[in-house]
């Protein structure tokens, strides 16, 4: 890439919006797909694939409640969450790896901003000073600790190939040689990393998205206390932030489809590609699901310590396989 | 005191002796100004202090020279002040600092703070620290060095009536302290002893390679691991800082302690340039035991001073970690990663003491505003406080390695250097650089944690005690100070190519940033612009707001939190610090060993039922129990079997003295 001098970089504005659209209109889609999915797999109806979209019209449209002794943080950290998940859709190359010279897609900058909606969804749950709002808080950041090492390990694995971190260089790097997908190496820093978005999406066995006992909460304790809009940004949010990271995953395993050039149709081409990779990863997750308990929280360390042991062995076996 | 200045005067040598002229009207203002008006006279002398240092570090930062001879009485020879771009870095550092603690001082002065002696020990703990940077050589270093650790004590003992730890914590400190002095005199002497004089010049002579070097390396170390607050040696840390006026927590903790690093990187990079890899190991490795130990006490600390103190440690840690990376890189020869980590190690330097200024400030005004240090006590502050709250939040960001705030863009740097560290020939290398990227992210992950939980339980929900119901905010001064550290904490994160041309030039390495507001590691092909990351932000934020305030219902305000189906809110039904870090010390149970306390009455009726429950929770640093407690217990009882000597019986005495002279006698004789 060059030439930034003209003020606007239009193809990889182009890209970025691009993403910021289907992903917004994909996630839901997703979320939507994995619920029916269970529903199904456990012998119910379940709400179809357009739900999702429903209760996010129903609650932007319900007058949210602000409780007494709520600061601005109630208000802002939901709209800072879904700031943030739309960044890093935005930074992702997940259609196109055409990007900006100035803000490259490096994956610590993109684990940074996703963090920093992490951090603004536990500050929320705190916010309301309810002892549920602390728990659900304080367990989602022990998990957020614990899930660190094994993410910058993972991508400190995936970088080593290419010499550099950033993540479009990655996803090319994988398009030209696809061979290099499935080296023991880049498998094991994949697992590892599923593992890790798993932890960070809150998903089972590590945190049970559809429970309705509290006492077990992780994700869903934090937002008790939020209603109408602020609820909606809240869960468009994090759905965001599953459909980017599930787009990842499976662009990394399965990098065809994404383009290097910018045109209508190759775009159109990599969207396509994109749902048919997000419906097999989400319907693969919802099955898994279905099979599993959720575990002890005191349990998930172990979890992650494994997946933090795949990622080590992914680093130090690509030295140790790596030519010259 | 000023001695006679051959040839014309640049302007970095009259910083220099402004500097040490500000320290003097300093001393005689606080000595003689009335009690009514001591601490603005004084505290503007010091904020005059902390911005000379500041101008003349920026000077010598730019390539400008000087050197100050003062002539002394003693035998060693005049005091050299010379400023290098290394030096003038830190004292840039050390003087932004001071002119911020020294403006917040004006308002929080009340109390032992307004004392005569508290206002002369001030200016000169500045004027040292500033000038231990500008050393030439090594006597004037550790003049410099003794003179800022005995004003430090003694503005550490400053609320010595009022609270009975100040004084152990004091002693502690001041133990310590002199430890780390030893050892760097030690260290010197050696080097002196092999080099033959004590100007840097003749230090430099020693071979880097040759067994006293590294007996030098080792002590010398050894002494400025101490006064940074590296793990084992870190004890003093947590007592010092809860101990002191927060005014000169912000000084020790975000300039003094660097003075360690400051002189870890003049042995490393300028006397002993070239060392074996097994020095940048040794300091990896202290500095990864550092962090990881430093974040794990703060993250279940509940003191909030006590918290600081530990994440000083911590970053402490990660800029021993990124030095050792630097050197032991240097050493096999990976010359582009090993510049980006030495800068990664003073990006470190400058986000870490813009950050933790403003921690300590605002900290310092909650506990002027609350009366309570302890976390478990405080809430809702963010509505009484709003610019406490501000400034703790930036700073907190900052601690937690955030974008856009220094902190961020110091680790991006530091992670970008390790990842490129490695290379496959070199095994140890190739172990240890990820070993590295670990202990940084879990470091961070812990941060994280620890940072949330500090601002979340301090300064939202509702209040925990009485004193933090009726906070109010402090005076105007304390404000400006905190929002300014808070600005630096995002202006170095929004615009670092400044500060990482700085750091590049006191490092001694190629300059890699382009631009102001860019960071630019050419060596290893990573670059970053976090103006650019802010702008997307803000961009996505306003499309979300948009959509948000288009056309919607009006909050309804509700008395209560719905709380699942709660039918009242008390203030003791939320999560406290304690209950917040719960679950991780639990998890690090083996590392933590926290001494639980559960007391239960039960009622008169049954057994059944329970009356209450009394829950007490501490955890004791392991390193003191097991490293310290050990060796004091030794010292004390060799004390008490040494007094048998002394029974009072002049018999006894004479009988000393008969045998002593006949010692001296044999000994001259022989």
């Amino acid at each position: 890439m060059s030439g930034s001098e003209a003020g606007v970089n239009l193809p990889a504005l182009t890209v970025a919006l691009s993403q910021v659209v289907v992903l917004v209109v994909l996630s839901p889609l997703v979320i939507g797909l994995m619920r029916t999915v269970r529903a199904r797999l456990e012998g119910r109806v379940g709400g179809g694939l357009g739900q999702p979209f429903r209760d996010v019209r129903k609650l932007l449209a319900k007058e949210p409640i602000r409780a007494k002794g709520t600061s601005w943080l109630s208000v802002a950290g939901p709209l800072v969450l879904m700031a943030s998940s739309l960044v890093v859709c935005a930074l992702m190359p997940l259609l196109g790896t055409v990007t900006f010279d100035r803000m490259p897609d490096d994956l610590f900058v993109v684990v940074s901003v996703l963090l920093l909606g992490t951090v603004a969804v536990a500050l929320v749950g705190l916010d309301a000073g309810t002892a549920f709002g602390g728990m659900g808080s304080s367990r989602h950041m022990t998990i957020a600790a614990l899930v660190e090492p094994t993410v910058l390990l993972a991508v400190y694995a995936l970088s080593i190939p290419v010499g550099s971190s950033v993540l479009s260089r990655i996803v090319a790097a994988r398009l030209e040689d696809p061979t290099s997908v499935f080296s023991p190496v880049s498998l094991l820093a994949l697992l590892a990393l599923a593992i890790a978005v798993v932890a960070e999406t809150g998903r089972l066995p590590v945190d049970n998205p559809a429970t309705h006992l509290e006492l077990t909460m992780v994700h869903e304790a934090m937002v008790l206390e939020s209603s109408g809009r602020d609820l909606a940004w809240l869960e468009l949010g994090s759905w965001l932030r599953l459909g980017a990271l599930l787009g990842l995953l499976a662009t990394l395993l399965a990098p065809w489809g994404v383009v290097t050039e910018v045109s209508a149709p190759g775009l159109l081409l990599a969207a396509l590609a994109l749902s048919v990779k997000l419906t097999v990863a989400a319907t693969l997750l919802a099955t898994v699901e279905v099979f599993v308990a959720k575990v002890r929280l005191f349990r998930v360390p172990e979890l992650l310590a494994g997946s933090f042991v795949l990622a080590f062995l992914a680093v130090t076996a690509s030295y140790l396989v790596a030519p010259g | 005191m000023t001695g006679p200045v051959i040839g014309p005067v640049t302007g970095v040598e009259l910083g220099i002796l402004g500097q040490l002229g500000l320290v003097l009207v300093g001393v005689v203002v606080a000595v003689t100004v009335p009690p009514a008006v001591r601490s603005r006279a004084s505290g503007s002398v010091s904020v005059l202090l902390g911005a000379a240092g500041a101008a003349t570090g920026a000077a010598a930062l730019a390539g400008r020279e000087g050197v100050v001879e003062l002539p002394t009485s003693l035998p060693l020879g005049h005091v050299a002040l010379q400023a290098t771009p290394l030096g003038g870095f830190f004292m840039l550092v050390a003087g932004g600092v001071g002119l911020v603690a020294a403006l917040y001082g004006i308002g929080a002065g009340h109390g032992p703070s307004t004392s005569r002696t508290f206002c002369a020990a001030f200016p000169v703990f500045l004027g040292a620290l500033q000038m231990v940077p500008a050393a030439g050589d090594a006597v004037s270093f550790l003049v410099a060095w003794e003179v800022m650790a005995v004003a430090s004590t003694v503005l550490v003992l400053a609320e010595h009536a009022a609270r009975a730890e100040v004084r152990s914590a004091a002693s502690w400190y001041a133990a310590m302290t002199h430890l780390s002095f030893v050892l760097l005199l030690l260290g010197f002497a050696v080097l002196a002893g092999t080099g033959g004089g004590t100007d840097w010049a003749s230090l430099s002579r020693v071979d880097p390679g040759s067994p006293s070097a590294s007996v030098a390396f080792v002590l010398l170390a050894a002494g400025f691991a101490t006064k940074a607050g590296v793990v084992p040696v870190h004890v003093w840390l947590p007592r010092a800082h809860p101990a002191a006026p927060s005014q000169v927590s912000a000084v020790m903790s975000a300039a003094m302690v660097k003075m360690g690093v400051y002189g870890v990187l003049l042995v490393t990079l300028r006397l002993l340039p070239g060392g074996p890899s097994w020095w940048g190991t040794a300091l990896l490795g202290a500095g990864a035991v550092s962090a990881v130990y430093g974040i794990l006490q703060a993250s279940v600390a509940t003191d909030l001073k006590r918290l600081l103190a530990y994440s000083t440690t911590e970053n402490i840690g990660l800029m021993f970690l990124a030095a050792g990376t630097g050197l032991m890189l240097r050493a096999h020869q990976v010359t582009p990663a090993a510049d980006a980590a030495i800068v990664a190690c003073l990006l470190l330097v400058a986000s870490h003491a813009a950050f933790k200024a403003a921690l300590f400030l605002a900290t310092g005004s909650v506990v002027h505003a609350s009366g309570e240090r302890d976390l478990d006590r405080m809430g809702g502050l963010g509505a009484r406080l709003p610019v406490t709250g501000l400034a703790f939040g930036v700073g907190a960001l900052g601690a937690a390695a955030l974008p856009v705030t220094a902190g961020f863009v110091a680790e991006w740097a530091l992670l970008q250097a390790v990842i490129h560290g490695a290379r496959p020939e070199d095994r140890l290398v190739a172990v240890i650089m990820p070993i590295a990227v670990t202990v940084v992210a879990l470091t961070a992950g812990l941060a994280l944690l620890t940072f949330v939980k500090a601002y979340g339980i301090a300064f939202l929900a509702r209040p925990r005690s009485d004193g933090a119901a009726a906070a109010v905010e402090s005076s105007g001064s304390m404000q400006t100070a905190m929002i300014s550290a808070a600005v630096a904490v995002v202006a170095l994160g929004v615009a670092p190519g400044a500060l990482t041309r700085a750091a590049s030039s006191a490092a001694g390495v190629e300059p890699g940033s382009a631009t102001l507001t860019g960071v630019d590691l050419s060596g290893v092909g990573a670059s970053l612009e976090p103006l650019a990351l802010l702008v997307a932000g803000a961009l996505a934020l306003a499309v979300v707001g948009a959509v948000s305030a288009a056309g919607r219902r009006q909050r309804r305000p509700v008395e209560l939190s719905w709380g699942c189906g709660g039918v009242r809110a008390d203030p003791r039904m939320q999560y406290t610090a304690t209950s917040y870090a719960e679950p991780l010390a639990r998890v690090f149970d083996d590392a933590l060993r926290p001494e639980r306390d559960v007391v239960i009455t039960h009622a008169a009726e049954s057994r059944y039922l329970v009356e209450r429950v009394q829950f007490r929770q501490q955890v004791v640093d392991l390193m003191e129990t097991r490293l310290y407690h050990p060796g004091l217990r030794l010292v004390d009882r060799a004390g008490t079997a040494g007094r048998r000597l002394q029974n009072g019986s002049i018999h006894r005495y004479l009988g000393y003295s008969f045998l002593a002279l006949v010692a001296v006698l044999l000994v001259v004789t022989l």
